[in-house]
Order: structure tokens, then sequence, then C-alpha cells
């Protein structure tokens, strides 16, 4: 039985996407591609336990999808379009060469991310088409209530079809933008479980940045040469490898100064560095997601806090900045300056950051950090207390409130 | 398929010479690409009557259904094969008449 559900779920991991997308280029729907992949899925749960797994899982289950779609399109067109349910049955898609194939997942996940759907849509979307997660599975990532998810991802479904958004990848010209808006929806999605931002979750969620760094390496694999797309899955790697060693037994954050790092993902590292040396190699200017991934190269290559080169640090949130001269950016640059200069100096920078950033948790809690490094411990008291209210997340609560109640 | 390209405007003014030829070649282009289908101005909204026929009597008021502050100056009518067409020849449009736009495909029966 557990044989047959390792091959169930191994096949759901490896083949959903590949099946959603052939089912939506034939049938032009992303409705009946989803519902007959679903469907087909259902199926080998209840026959390949009495027949065995099939030799090839992912042809069998593409070809019970494709019939369970017939199926479906001729209960539902009963009543018009004879024509084109004929040509549905007679239409036997020839086999597909595997970089046909790689394509149609691409333009699976360029169509959930199409900049005409809100982003939140484009998230839930991706993580159900192209990611097999279910509605409720989806709905409980993002604590929304299930039927509220549910309404997103068929609102989303319909504005495809209705304004007709293409299933195709855009042209060439039009790639770096839109290749953009889809590296921000696997970020958010990494970010989401990475830092969760509900108080009743679980602070980490390794469903999530698990199933962000599977997509982006997806799409890494169809767009090889694209710098960011190998920034982004650098930077999740990076960060990955420290998950287990971020939260403490208690369920505490625990910050970089504090973590075990013999208890770091090695393997995870030494890819995430080979990406970012790939990068610098390639001597092409690097956007946002490669300079994270550097810095996060530079972390990891340190052995102990002390031994990290901070004044690379600094340099390479110099460059970030310019890219993108966000208050957060700052903030963090401001977090790395403390290090090199001293907490005065930074805290000069992040106070004149406190206008813009006045309802954001980590502003105040990197500024309780400055003050309580300078030895002002009331004011430290003040900021840990409007961080705590500010922070969402139970690991960082619980941190931020022991190192208020350690102040003098 | 059909897109309706509606010109969204939150003022008095009427668009100026620099604009109307703006338009005017931004339509040429429309033409020649074959998207064509129709397009038109609209006069103020003060100058707008709403006729009610559902009673009795045709119930005739002065002045447009809602009030508000954006109000509908214009539009185009577009054939394209899809939303990304209908998006690029919007975002001309838009850059054109020098307004905000927004773009709708036509309900399919």
């Amino acid at each position: 039985m557990i044989d047959f559900r390792h091959a169930i779920d191994g096949a759901h991991r490896d083949e959903w996407a590949r099946i959603v997308a052939a089912l939506a280029r034939r049938f032009g729907d992303l409705d009946i591609a989803e519902e007959a992949a679903a469907e087909a899925f259902a199926t080998a749960v209840e026959r390949w336990p009495i027949d065995g797994v099939p030799p090839n899982p992912g042809a069998w289950l593409t070809t019970t999808a494709q019939r369970k779609a017939i199926d479906r399109i001729r209960r539902e067109s009963r009543r018009e379009d004879k024509q084109r349910q004929a040509q549905l049955m007679y239409d036997d898609d020839p086999p597909q060469p595997v970089g046909a194939i790689d394509d149609d997942r691409l333009r699976l996940i360029f169509t959930c991310c199409h900049p005409a759907l809100a982003m939140e849509a484009r998230v839930a979307l991706t993580l159900r088409m192209v990611g097999g997660l279910t509605v409720p599975e989806i709905a409980r990532a993002f604590l929304v209530q299930e039927p509220a998810m549910g309404r997103r991802i068929t609102r989303a479904k319909t504005k495809i079809k209705a304004a007709r958004i293409p299933y195709r990848v855009p042209a060439t010209g039009d790639l770096p933008g839109r290749v953009g808006g889809v590296l921000s929806v696997l970020f958010l999605i990494f970010n989401e479980g990475y830092l969760a931002t509900g108080a009743d979750s679980d602070p980490v969620r390794h469903e999530l940045t698990s199933e962000a760094i599977r997509l982006t390496r997806l799409l890494r694999g169809m767009l090889p040469r694209d710098g960011e797309v190998a920034g982004l899955l650098a930077l999740m790697l990076l960060i990955e490898a420290r998950r287990t060693a971020r939260v403490s037994a208690t369920g505490e954050l625990v910050t970089l100064d504090e973590q075990d790092r013999g208890s770091w993902d090695g393997s995870l590292i030494a890819e995430g560095h080979r990406l970012v040396m790939e990068r610098l190699a390639s001597g092409a200017a690097p956007g946002r997601y490669q300079i994270l991934a550097a810095i996060n190269a530079v972390h990891t290559s340190a052995r102990d806090m002390r031994d990290t080169d901070w004044s690379q640090i600094v340099a390479l949130y110099d460059q970030l900045i310019v890219l993108d001269p966000s208050p957060i950016v700052a903030l963090n640059r401001a977090v790395a300056v403390a290090e090199l200069d001293g907490p005065e100096v930074a805290l000069a920078i992040i106070d004149r950051l406190g206008d813009t950033l006045a309802r954001y948790h980590a502003y105040h809690a990197a500024r309780a950090d400055l003050l309580r490094r300078l030895g002002r411990s009331e004011e430290s008291r003040v900021a840990y207390d409007r961080a705590i209210e500010l922070a969402g997340n139970s690991a960082e609560t619980a941190y931020l409130t022991r190192r208020r109640d350690q102040l003098a | 398929m059909q897109y309706f390209v509606s010109v969204i405007h939150d003022g008095t003014d009427l668009a100026t010479d620099d604009e109307m030829s703006a338009i005017d070649a931004f339509n040429d282009r429309v033409r020649a690409g074959g998207h064509w289908v129709f397009a038109a101005g609209l006069a103020a909204p003060s100058t707008a009557t709403v006729i009610d026929n559902r009673g009795d009597e045709p119930v005739i008021s002065d002045g447009p259904f809602v009030e508000t502050k954006e109000f509908l100056a214009g539009f185009w009518i577009f054939e394209a094969d899809d939303l990304d067409v209908a998006l690029r020849l919007a975002a001309a449009g838009s850059r054109a008449c020098n307004r905000r736009v927004e773009v709708r495909p036509f309900a399919v029966l």
C-alpha cells in the first residue's frame, strides 16, 4: 500500500504540471484541464492498488486525464457545438517531443502569472495549476477561508477564459518583464513559507518553501540562461539551507549570529554557491535576486558570525540599493553597516526611515537591537514592545519577548 | 474576439490639439493593423439624459445615471486575437490620448 502511495505522490509531484499543461493546450480551458487531471489522479488511487502501478505512470495518467476531459466536454456540450465536440474526439494528439512538453509547462506558468491578474490570484493559481496543491492546502497556507480561496481561483480562471488571456510564453521582447512577475510570485510563495505572517500558523511552512524551490528549478530548467532565475534559485537554496537552524526546539526564532552553523544543509549551500559563482563568471550585470543571493553566499561562507566579510555585504547592499531604493533594502543595509561601522552609525541611518517603516516590525526590532547595544535600555524596551505588537510570526514574537526581558 | 476599451477621464477639459493628432495617428495604425472596429468620443456627462421606461410612462431625467469624479470620455472597440494583443493596443491608445483606459472583453454568448 505504501508503495502505491509513494508512486502516486511521486507521479503527482513530477507529472501534475505536465498533464495540466498538455490538457490546457489541447482543450484551451484551464477548468477542464485541472478537473480532468484531478480525476485521473483519483482514478489512479482506486486502480493502482488493484491493477498495480503502470509501467509508465505519466503516460497512463495523461491518457486517463484526456479521456476524463472528453467525457466532461461530451456531457457539457450536449446542447451545443456538436462540431467542436466531434473534432475533439478525433484529435489524436501526436506524441510531442520532450522540449515542446517542457515548453507547455512554461506557458502554463506564464498564463497563471499574467500581469492582468491580481498578485494574490497569480500566487493561488500558480500553486493550483502548476504546483498541484489543493484549494484547502493553498487556503491553509495563506490563512484564507477555503471558500474565499476557491472563489479567488475561480475568478482568475474565469477572467483567463472570458478576456482570452493567451496560453503562451510571451514574445522575446516581453519576456524579461514577464519573467520578473513570475519570479515575484515564486518568491512570495517562498517567503510565506520561510517566515509565515500569521500568528496561528507554523512559523516555518516547509511545504511552501520546498514547493517554491521546486517550481523555480522547473523554470531554471526551461530558462537556463536567465540570470535572475538562477539568482532566485540560489537565494532560495541558501536561505532554505539554514531552515532547521532558524527555529529552536521551543519554537523561538534563532538569529543568524546564534545559529548552529553545523546544522546548515551543506549540499544546498554548495549548490547555491555554484549558482552564484556561475553568475559572477558570466560578467553580466546582476539583478536584484542575484545580489541577494550573493549576500547570502557571503553569510553562508563564514564559519562564524565574526568571520563574516561585512564590508563585502555592505558593498553588495550598496549595489542593491541602486536597483531597489526601497526603505526595506535601506533597513537591511543599515543592519550590515552596524557590524562594519558600529551601532551608532547604523542607528542614524535607521532613524531616518522611521516615517515610512513605522508599521514594519523588523524596523522596530532592528532599532531595538541597536539601542540595546548602545546601552539605551529604556528606548530599546519601547522599540521591542512595538516590534512585538507588529510581528505576526510566533517564533519571532518569542525571540523578541526574550530579548526585551533580558534588558537591564 | 472584440474588446471594449474605455477612456477614463476626471476633468472638464477636452483633448488638446496635440492629443487629437496623436489619437488620429494611433487610429490610422489600428486600421492598418486590421484591429479597427469602432471608436468615438463622448460629450461631457452633464449633457446626458437618463430615461426609465420600465413603468407606465417614460421618466426622463437630466444628468448621468451615476455621479462620479471619473467618467467615460470615449471608447475604442478593437478586434484582437487575445488579451495580450488588446493590451498592447490599449497601452498605445492610452499614450496617444494621454488618459487611463480600461480593457474589457465583450461577453461571448
